[in-house]
């Protein structure tokens, strides 16, 4: 019979090899979902993963794959800080919505003024709303010994309607016929994270993402913080016996993540959304958890899989208009892949042996 | 070998009609906020969708994307099927605002159609429903019927088109019963079943005995259904399915006729940008049949309210009619413009509570 045995060592090669046999895993199991719908299941896949990539428009969208992308990254590379050291922020989202919100209303509040400072200034406000946010059930937990994740999580409701405020009150925009939302600053020069290049997708955002994943690169494998992180994670009892402090860590590593998050949201906003309104957030915060466990909490193989995801996206969006998928099967696709990630992950740890049991 | 011969004629033949047809199909968009199944605002879009296929057969062939977020998720799924060569495209929800007019201005060859917005371009028309015209009618059967004098109302938004909504239907139950009031709860939400059934929930504990809608699905008529002696109302959709329970009629969005003439306007080349606000006369808003709960005296006087207001004879906003302040809106037979309904950010007098922003 088939035997689990716990290796002593977890597996190197399957570390790497998971999220390969996961995806392909999703493939095959996908495929059989998009045929049990009544769709050529090798049509469907090729809709969702090539066609973005290679087919006739993939010049519309390779650029949108970083537009789709950038955001996941950055949320993702500030969670995978935290999840190495057991440190589990599970509200990036509404980290995301508080940066969008003290970015953009940084920018509302100097229109219609023209300047070079403002972005900058907007950019500072995005990270530090994100980062006050995180720094809320960093404090509770660090002085009261709440569980983060909890109270983490329940602030991404509060942000919700935080958002849902302002953009009915604060933020309105008063040429807006009553209408909620605020003003579109794509419209405002000095506030807009427009293109770098047009037609690249490469805007300020995916600059940041870009340089968050060497700076994480950098900081795990040459910083003494990285090295804390990791040991937190591994051994924590060795971390403590190194001097690590735990409250610094659990305040940094939230503190980071939320300011990450925070800039990504400040760089939606005043970029491809363009505008604070009720239903801005769509999910990047909840998504990036996928991310960062399916890129292996490596930058590296965050930068991957958050293009991958971004890639089923896109790839869902054209297979529901062109082969009339339902959304919900596309939502399921992308489950699949967390799910069987999680499943092949036990071969990290445990390695199969056949057993012949003696009869007695 | 003859047999094959023609048969490789036939279907080159066949190969060619196809082509050519496939030339000469028009290629129609949908960008749905919900899921098609929600049962209310989207659920009737698909239909009008439905009916375009039904109308035009083979000379169009249409395509949707559904529970699309509102922002750069939108203007990509929009790109996405004008890249893909539709040459019309229904941009279903008024957050798609702004997308809408950013693709629209990078395919002047495209037209589009965006619903509820008020942002028009050279190809982007706009377009909604008087919805505020089968409130009122819901409004006279809600007071009538009330016997706890609590009317619940579960808002979506505090957006001018669920304000006017409210206005209209607390207008027309103080009509016909002086002591009625309204309890509203902001769901903040346009479908979300589980804070839906919430919101019923807790105005039903509140005393209400009538639930009025301004949300998609149908989780307040089954929360009702399960309350007991409720009654309320079908949003978007006719929910015909509570007909035997708590739901006594219904406000049906109908988009088919609309989506018939625009797809012909564009089959025509007779397409031009226009601003359309129709109600019950044109038939883009429907009143769900009155069930047998109503009183047919009730039922006779709300189906003479709906036929006065699809002839114009009235309009549900005619003065005289003070803001909640007490100030006066419209003096005596004042008629409200238009302007002043689409941006409607104030409560009539007598409702009680203030709008949240």
């Amino acid at each position: 019979m088939l035997k689990l045995e716990k290796r002593p060592q977890p597996s190197k090669a399957w570390v790497w090899l998971a999220p390969v046999v996961a995806v392909i895993a999703t493939m095959i199991a996908g495929g059989a979902l998009f045929a049990l719908l009544g769709k050529d299941p090798l049509v469907a896949i090729r809709t969702i993963f090539w066609d973005p990539l290679f087919s006739e428009f993939a010049f519309f969208y390779r650029p949108q794959l970083l537009v789709k992308g950038a955001p996941l990254i950055l949320i993702a590379i500030g969670l995978s800080l935290g999840f190495r050291a057991g440190i589990w922020n599970i509200g990036a989202e509404g980290q995301y919505i508080v940066g969008a919100l003290t970015g953009a209303g940084v920018g509302l509040m100097f229109y219609p003024m023209e300047g070079w400072f403002i972005f900058p200034l907007m950019v500072m406000a995005g990270a530090l709303g994100g980062w006050a946010w995180a720094t809320i059930p960093a404090v509770l937990k660090v002085k009261f010994g709440t569980n983060e994740i909890l109270v983490s999580l329940m602030l991404v409701y509060v942000a919700e309607q935080l958002l849902a405020s302002m953009s009915l009150g604060l933020m309105k925009n008063p040429e807006g016929f009553g209408f909620p939302g605020s003003r579109n600053l794509q419209q405002y020069p000095s506030a807009h994270n427009a293109e770098l290049i047009a037609g690249s997708g490469m805007h300020w955002g995916v600059v940041a993402a870009l340089i968050a994943v060497i700076f994480a690169y950098v900081m795990l494998t040459r910083h003494i913080l990285g090295f804390h992180i990791r040991l937190t994670g591994e051994a924590p009892r060795a971390a403590r016996f190194a001097g690590v402090n735990p409250a610094r860590l659990v305040l940094i590593c939230l503190g980071l993540a939320g300011a990450l998050a925070g800039l990504a949201g400040m760089f939606e906003v005043s970029g491809p959304a363009g505008r604070v309104s009720i239903d801005f957030n769509v999910g990047y915060g909840f998504t990036a958890i996928i991310v960062a466990f399916l890129g292996r909490l490596h930058p590296l193989g965050i930068a991957l899989a958050g293009l991958l995801m971004a890639l089923t996206y896109i790839g869902g969006e054209i297979a529901q208009s062109r082969l009339g998928l339902p959304a919900a099967a596309i939502q399921m696709f992308q489950g699949m892949l967390l799910f069987f990630l999680l499943a092949v992950d036990v071969m990290t740890n445990y390695r199969l042996r056949l057993t012949w049991r003696e009869v007695a | 070998m003859k047999l094959s011969k023609l048969l490789t004629t036939a279907a080159f033949a066949l190969g060619l009609a196809t082509g050519a047809m496939a030339q000469d199909k028009l290629k129609v968009g949908f960008v749905y906020v919900g899921p098609v199944g929600d049962g209310g605002w989207t659920y009737e879009h698909d239909k009008g969708r439905q009916a375009v296929e039904a109308e035009f057969g083979d000379k169009v062939e249409t395509v949707f994307v559904e529970s699309v977020p509102e922002g750069p998720d939108a203007e990509r799924v929009m790109t996405q099927m004008a890249l893909d060569g539709a040459k019309l495209i229904f941009t279903t929800s008024f957050g798609f605002m702004d997308p809408t007019i950013n693709v629209a201005a990078k395919f002047p060859d495209v037209k589009f159609e965006h619903a509820t917005g008020y942002k028009r371009a050279d190809n982007v028309s706009t377009y909604s429903a008087r919805f505020y015209e089968g409130r009122a009618i819901q409004g006279h059967i809600a007071g009538k019927m009330t016997e706890s004098n609590i009317v619940g109302y579960i808002g979506s938004y505090p957006i001018p088109e669920v304000i006017r909504g409210i206005n209209s239907a607390f207008i027309h139950a103080r009509k016909v019963n002086p002591d009625v009031q309204f309890k509203i709860v902001w769901a903040y939400t346009w479908f979300d079943p589980a804070k839906e059934a919430d919101a019923a929930k807790v105005l039903i504990e509140q005393g209400a005995d009538v639930i009025l809608q301004h949300t998609d699905s149908t989780a307040p008529l089954a929360a009702a259904a399960e309350a007991g002696n409720i009654i309320g109302f079908g949003q978007a959709s006719d929910m015909s399915e509570y007909a035997d329970g708590p739901r006594v009629s219904s406000i049906i969005d109908n988009w088919a006729p609309y989506y018939i003439a625009r797809v012909k306007a564009v089959m025509d080349g007779t397409w031009t940008s226009t601003d359309t606000w129709d109600g019950i006369g044109p038939g883009m808003v429907g009143i769900g049949e009155i069930t047998d709960k109503v009183p047919a005296d009730v039922k006779a006087e709300a189906l003479a309210l709906k036929d006065a207001i699809a002839k114009g004879d009235y309009h549900p906003f005619t003065g005289p009619l003070n803001k909640q302040d007490g100030s006066v809106w419209l003096a005596d037979g004042e008629v409200a413009d238009d302007g002043t309904l689409l941006g409607m950010d104030f409560y009539v007098e007598g409702i009680e509570g203030t709008i949240p922003n």
